[in-house]
């Protein structure tokens, strides 16, 4: 059995709410998992469980083989964890900042430098040993959070939203190593908020209050919650017309991307023409639509009941 | 009033700031006018909030001038008719919710019933209702940021500078947010919004690119992307920020 992570009927209550409720699955060795959901949907209180933070108070779980309620100091050297505010020592050199999370695992001298060298050179931090952590730029900074993280060498890292308001360019970078990270071996528990990094993930769990609703690949997810065609269309004056494509037979669903829309059709009742005809017909200029394939924010929207359906 | 009333909602004339070594702002200029939602994007440290916090007179600067409806953005007059919400919000971490907008709302002077519509429209859109009664200190990151903007949108300003009010948000709440912003703007709100996200960008009226200081490029999310030949916003985000660095400063976390 190769599950690194495992949770069965996972539930945390607070009172009279329910964070957490019946949650189970199961991930892989060296897999990059998603835990996607709205905020407050339960996500952190889910890896806090997972980390030894939090007590389960309904099912269990365990992390490399050890059980997260009964054998925390296992399961503790067995996890990496960076969290949406990264706890570095802003004041302390970068290698400091290493060197103490390294000295918590219980790594010393010569190993922990080695272990420490080794990491900066791979983040591309290598040179940057002395300089001030808080004179990093955010991007760099969120290297050396992932870095921290992986002094002791943990078979699973657990990354809660670590991209939150990182720039797109910096972004990139860091999901380069996440994917080398998981090439190695390394299993990868990751939030996000950015649906198009989710597409890395080899599976994805959907939250949406506390339950799981959906776990699959980005394709599996993607035909299951969107079965129909998806039509892209640009143009001028969208807005205004939207709801005449709303009251249109054969439209399922009206989401604005970017300045596009995208309008999920039964393929029987409507093609990429018909769509670009309504929204012309009700007042849009310039109107480009062609088919496209869903993405994975389509899926979000679907889950979550956000998809403008009740609209129609 | 009546040139106050012609004047742009808001203008970055050549704007210089160092902070030491740094040169934060480096001749950065570009007007908002009213009805308009204006993108500011850039990597880390370009000088976005720099930027933000002198259209609102927070920051001293060398040279250059900001005008706020054809104002001094530090005078008394501004100061009501302009909203800010930085990156660090501070909200009363030991009140809840509700008890949170409620303040706000006072300090705005809202009338009772005004209050009460946007309060369930602001819960709504955020999906906090469900949390009204929780403290501020027991929310998530990204339920902070929500209650931060929901209390930062209360008084409907005539300018709004929003510095990444979506980080950390999830995506049906940012699109139920933006679809709030569209409201404000063609109302006649002028809105400056930076974003690290591109999907949000290429929603702008108009976006800026902004690095090391200065405009890289400005225009039309649609016209730039048209113009530049990549298949996707990000991809000219990404580009253009590399291009500017040039190949002896590679990106940071360019593959070493």
């Amino acid at each position: 059995m190769s599950a690194t992570v495992v949770a069965r009927e996972l539930t945390r209550r607070f009172g009279a709410f329910t964070a957490v409720d019946r949650v189970s699955f199961e991930v892989e060795r060296g897999e990059i998992f998603g835990y996607l959901g709205a905020n407050g949907a339960g996500k952190s209180t889910t890896i806090r469980m997972l980390i030894g933070l939090v007590a389960p108070t309904g099912g269990s779980a365990s992390v490399a083989g050890h059980d997260v309620a009964t054998e925390r100091e296992a399961v503790k050297a067995s996890i990496g964890y960076m969290s949406q505010k990264f706890s570095l020592y802003l004041d302390l050199p970068v290698m400091e900042n290493l060197a103490f999370f390294g000295a918590a695992y219980g790594l010393e001298g010569k190993a922990l430098r080695l272990r420490a060298g080794e990491l900066l050179e791979r983040v591309g931090l290598a040179g940057s040993e002395d300089q001030t952590t808080g004179d990093l730029p955010g991007g760099l900074r969120q290297r050396l959070a992932l870095a921290s993280a992986l002094m002791h060498a943990p078979p699973v890292v657990f990354l809660d939203e670590p991209t939150a308001g990182v720039d797109p360019v910096a972004r990139r970078a860091f999901w380069a190593l996440i994917r080398e990270l998981a090439a190695a071996g390394t299993t990868v528990f990751v939030t996000t908020h950015y649906l198009d990094e989710a597409e890395y993930c080899r599976r994805i769990g959907l939250m949406v209050d506390g339950k799981l609703v959906a776990l699959d690949t980005p394709a599996g997810l993607k035909r299951t919650w969107v079965p129909e065609r998806v039509v892209v269309a640009r143009g001028r004056g969208l807005g205004g017309a939207e709801r005449a494509l709303r009251e249109t037979p054969g439209v399922r669903a009206v989401a604005p991307f970017g300045a596009a829309l995208h309008v999920r059709v039964d393929p029987a009742a409507l093609d990429a023409a018909g769509v670009a005809a309504v929204l012309s017909g009700a007042g849009a200029a310039g109107v480009e639509a062609e088919e496209a394939a869903p993405s994975l924010e389509d899926v979000f929207l679907a889950v979550v009941g956000a998809d403008g359906k009740e609209a129609a | 009033m009546t040139e106050a009333a012609a004047a742009p909602a808001l203008e970055a004339l050549g704007l210089e700031k160092r902070f030491g070594a740094v040169r934060a702002l480096a001749g950065l200029s570009f007007r908002v006018e009213r009805g308009e939602l204006y993108g500011l994007v850039g990597a880390d440290g370009a000088g976005k909030t720099t930027a933000m916090r002198a259209l609102t007179g927070l920051v001293a600067l060398d040279a250059g001038e900001a005008r706020v409806l054809g104002m001094d953005p530090s005078s008394p007059r501004v100061r009501e008719r302009i909203g800010l919400m930085p990156q660090q919000y501070s909200l009363y971490r030991d009140l809840t919710v509700e008890e949170n907008l409620h303040f706000f709302a006072r300090l705005a002077a809202l009338p009772r019933a005004v209050y009460r519509e946007r309060k369930a429209r602001l819960l709504g859109i955020t999906r906090l209702a469900r949390f009204g009664d929780r403290r501020a200190d027991q929310l998530s990151g990204g339920m902070y940021k929500k209650l931060a903007l929901a209390c930062a949108l209360l008084h409907e300003p005539e300018v709004l500078l929003l510095d990444e009010p979506t980080n950390g948000v999830d995506p049906v709440s940012r699109r139920e947010l933006w679809e709030l912003l569209y409201e404000f703007v063609q109302s006649g709100m002028a809105v400056v919004i930076s974003t690290p996200y591109m999907d949000e960008a290429e929603r702008c009226s108009r976006v800026g690119l902004v690095q090391a200081g200065r405009l890289l490029l400005e225009g039309r999310p649609r016209e730039l992307l048209a113009a530049s030949g990549r298949s996707s916003f990000e991809d000219l985000f990404v580009h253009a920020v590399e291009q500017a660095r040039g190949p002896g400063a590679p990106a940071p976390g360019g593959p070493a």
